[in-house]
């Protein structure tokens, strides 16, 4: 979608007020949801989703940040086009009555983009610590399901929508830095490919993101050598062109595709064996 | 209904097929059902818009994010008397179901739109006219008596005299203030069923418009089409035609013209072609160059004056003749500009919009006129003069453009005292038109709002749009 004009040249124009503007056919609008979206991966796409026309509703727990990112698109843009809504993935009873306002006050949905993600490493290749394993698990896998099974079922009645979760390459094998973080991305990976299974037939379209390193926050938690990370709005670039050609599954940067694909297959025997 | 409200998830579109919207649409079969969708609107925080066919060219029955409240469902014919020609309808009874209830008794719909898909609530929603307005006015005009639920869950019953302020206000209202449940028309008396129907050419505008008006008091029906595409002398240029029912001794066949097997449209072009599948056949042609071709062609055969008669279904439901025809617009669909103006106004105005659109490279394929009269009803878009529809493909590549010209269009039509119809145009700003209903009706519109509705409940995209 090319050609979206700003309709908000209005002098009087307040980014933190109102509503986005109603779509019409020649203003056509598609309408997003960032869940976790207040740095990193999840700041970086939703100022690209706001560039190519997106409304855009932004999930975060951190107020300061995710108000300061809405004001920054919405003054990029000069008219309303991302709404801010506190909130924690892990408080999985507030979500239906929040994803109905949010649908509300975007007027649909189209899109949703799962990017919540925590990541506590244990603290060594000896150690376990089951309370940052759970919370991995609640945030990254279950924080997911809460949002995505009703969104799912959504798209599945509309026949239309698209779906991007976003993984990690720490799903594809069981390492032995980070137990309970391989678990949560793989349990996502597999829900993220179960969803896309069903839903697929609907003309509804699943989009799993794999990156390797990605120069965030999150990079400082990692242990030893984090090789050909790149820039988070090198991976959101990769992400909005797969998502336009509605891809399956992708990685970023894409030479993880074939590291992955050769450790996917080294043998157990000598996988055991490896320290990373 | 679901408790489950995920379940009702819907990606709705406009006639043209050039907006989505994706909404919660809930089917409704009984007034019940009306009440409990607006009681789990107001738990829920969400707002609720009625939709009938679903086939405004605009959003005029859309609502992103909210209730989309189905009266497909609401389909009855409840009462029909051959004698006095009154009919009472639940309002998701269409044009087509009605027609063909009355028409083998001798009566007609007093005012039909182009489509017979349409519903009788939709229809006195947008209060419809037909290409009789200017002899009978508007579809309200022959309404005896409607019942709406309002989102109060009050059930009101509206004629002229009884509840008139509600009834010139809902009729025209676009579903804002409350939901016709149940609505009464007057029908008119045919003695054929066949019109006898005169076509004849107009090489420019005046003489397009002139054939509208002096034409008008020997017809029932007239109805202009113009070729958009020509410019210069020819500006204006095209083809009226003008109907007259036939009176009573008229048609020696009436006995079996009034038969419904007789109004049927061929669904074949030539008895070959099967035109299910013909609007394939016009994507090919559906751009500048292509339709520059096919107006003149119909231009040429136009212009041997005629008459001959054919069956009343033939004649007013033009949109329904070629199936899907929209379709044909492309994946960007269409919209449609419709333009009220005065007839003291009218050719300057039509002449700058149309010599615009030539010069941004993006006329009209089709555009049609007719000839109208005011009326008393509180949205109206009616007036003492003449309307214009001009049918615009949108691309991507386009809307842009063909944004910024609508509106120097609308400056053009409020600076010649125009006016604008709520089902067609999808473009049209709240300030526009605020320009052309003026302060004090819309103040009285949300009044009547805040009296029928004083939560809110019922909005449209239409609403948010123009009156948000």
């Amino acid at each position: 979608m090319t050609d979206i004009a700003p309709s908000g040249d209005s002098p009087l124009f307040d980014p933190t007020q109102g509503k986005p503007a109603p779509a019409t056919p020649l203003t056509p609008r598609r309408r997003g949801l960032v869940i976790g979206a207040s740095d990193g991966l999840g700041a970086e796409l939703a100022r690209k989703l706001a560039r190519e026309g997106y409304s855009l509703a932004l999930l975060a727990r951190r107020k300061d940040k995710l108000e300061a990112l809405c004001n920054e698109i919405n003054s990029s843009v000069n008219e309303k086009r991302a709404l801010a809504y506190v909130h924690d993935v892990a408080e999985y009873e507030k979500t239906p009555t929040l994803l109905r306002k949010i649908v509300s006050d975007l007027g649909g949905l189209d899109l949703v983009v799962f990017v919540a993600g925590v990541n506590y490493p244990p603290g060594g290749i000896d150690k376990f610590n089951f309370e940052n394993d759970r919370k991995m698990i609640a945030v990254n896998l279950i924080g997911a399901l809460a949002w995505l099974h009703p969104i799912s079922e959504m798209f599945q009645s509309a026949k239309a929508g698209q779906i991007v979760g976003i993984s990690s390459v720490a799903g594809d094998r069981g390492r032995v830095g980070n137990p309970g973080y391989n678990t949560s991305k793989a349990g996502l990976t597999t829900y993220l490919e179960a969803l896309r299974n069903r839903l697929t037939r609907h003309g509804v379209n699943v989009l799993t993101v794999k990156p390797g390193f990605l120069k965030t926050e999150m990079l400082k938690a990692a242990l030893g050598a984090t090789p050909f990370a790149i820039e988070p709005s090198k991976a959101a670039d990769d992400i909005l062109k797969a998502m336009k050609k509605r891809k399956q599954a992708i990685y970023t940067a894409s030479i993880w595709r074939w590291i992955m694909l050769a450790i996917q297959h080294t043998p157990s025997v000598i996988f055991r064996k490896l320290s990373f | 209904m679901q408790s489950n409200l995920n379940r009702y998830f819907s990606q709705l579109e406009n006639f043209g097929h050039s907006l989505k919207a994706s909404c919660y649409r809930i089917p409704v079969k009984t007034t019940e059902d009306i009440y409990e969708v607006f009681q789990l609107a107001k738990r829920l925080g969400l707002k609720v818009t009625a939709r009938g066919a679903g086939i405004s060219y605009n959003d005029a029955s859309l609502n992103g994010g909210g209730i989309v409240m189905d009266m497909s469902g609401l389909n009855q014919i409840q009462e029909w008397d051959p004698a006095s020609g009154v009919v009472r309808c639940e309002s998701g009874v269409t044009l087509e179901q009605l027609w063909q209830r009355v028409e083998p008794d001798g009566w007609w719909p007093p005012v039909v739109s182009g489509t017979m898909k349409t519903t009788l609530g939709g229809c006195l929603a947008a209060n419809v006219h037909g290409k009789n307005n200017f002899q009978v006015g508007p579809i309200g005009e022959h309404v005896v008596e409607f019942t709406a639920t309002l989102p109060t869950g009050a059930l009101v019953t509206c004629s002229p005299t009884k509840n008139a302020d509600l009834f010139y206000a809902l009729i025209s209202g676009l579903g804002m203030l409350g939901v016709f449940t149940s609505i009464t028309l007057k029908m008119k008396r045919i003695h054929s069923g066949l019109i006898s129907v005169d076509a004849w050419h107009v090489p420019d505008l005046r003489r397009q418009l002139n054939g509208l008006l002096e034409h008008a008091p020997d017809h029932d029906y007239t109805v202009g089409w113009l070729d958009a595409i020509a410019g210069g002398k020819s500006l204006g240029r095209g083809q009226i035609h003008g109907a007259r029912q036939l009176k009573e001794g008229e048609d020696p066949d009436a006995q079996k013209t009034l038969q419904l097997s007789f109004q049927h449209l061929p669904d074949r072009f030539f008895g070959v072609v099967p035109k299910s599948g013909l609007h394939y056949f016009m994507k090919p042609v559906m751009n500048n160059f292509g339709m520059r071709f096919v107006n003149m062609g119909r231009y040429v055969s136009a212009l041997r004056a005629h008459t001959f008669r054919q069956s009343h279904a033939a004649f007013h439901f033009l949109l329904d003749y070629v199936p899907n025809w929209e379709r044909s617009f492309g994946r960007g669909g269409l919209i449609q500009y419709q333009s009220f103006l005065p007839k003291e106004t009218v050719e300057d105005a039509w002449r700058e919009i149309i010599q615009l659109s030539h010069r941004n490279g993006l006329p009209s394929y089709l555009g049609v006129t007719k000839r109208h009269r005011p009326d008393k009803f509180l949205l109206t878009h009616g007036v003492d003069g003449f309307s214009l529809a001009l049918d615009f493909k949108v691309t991507d590549r386009n809307r842009r453009r063909l944004g910024a010209m609508l509106q120097e269009f609308d400056r053009i039509v409020l600076n010649g005292g125009g006016r604008f119809y709520f089902a067609k145009n999808s473009e049209t700003s709240a300030a526009s038109a605020r320009r052309f209903l003026g302060d004090e009706t819309i103040a009285k519109f949300k009044r009547l709002k805040q009296r029928c509705d004083p939560n809110h409940l019922l909005e449209s995209d239409l609403y948010r749009r123009v009156f948000g």
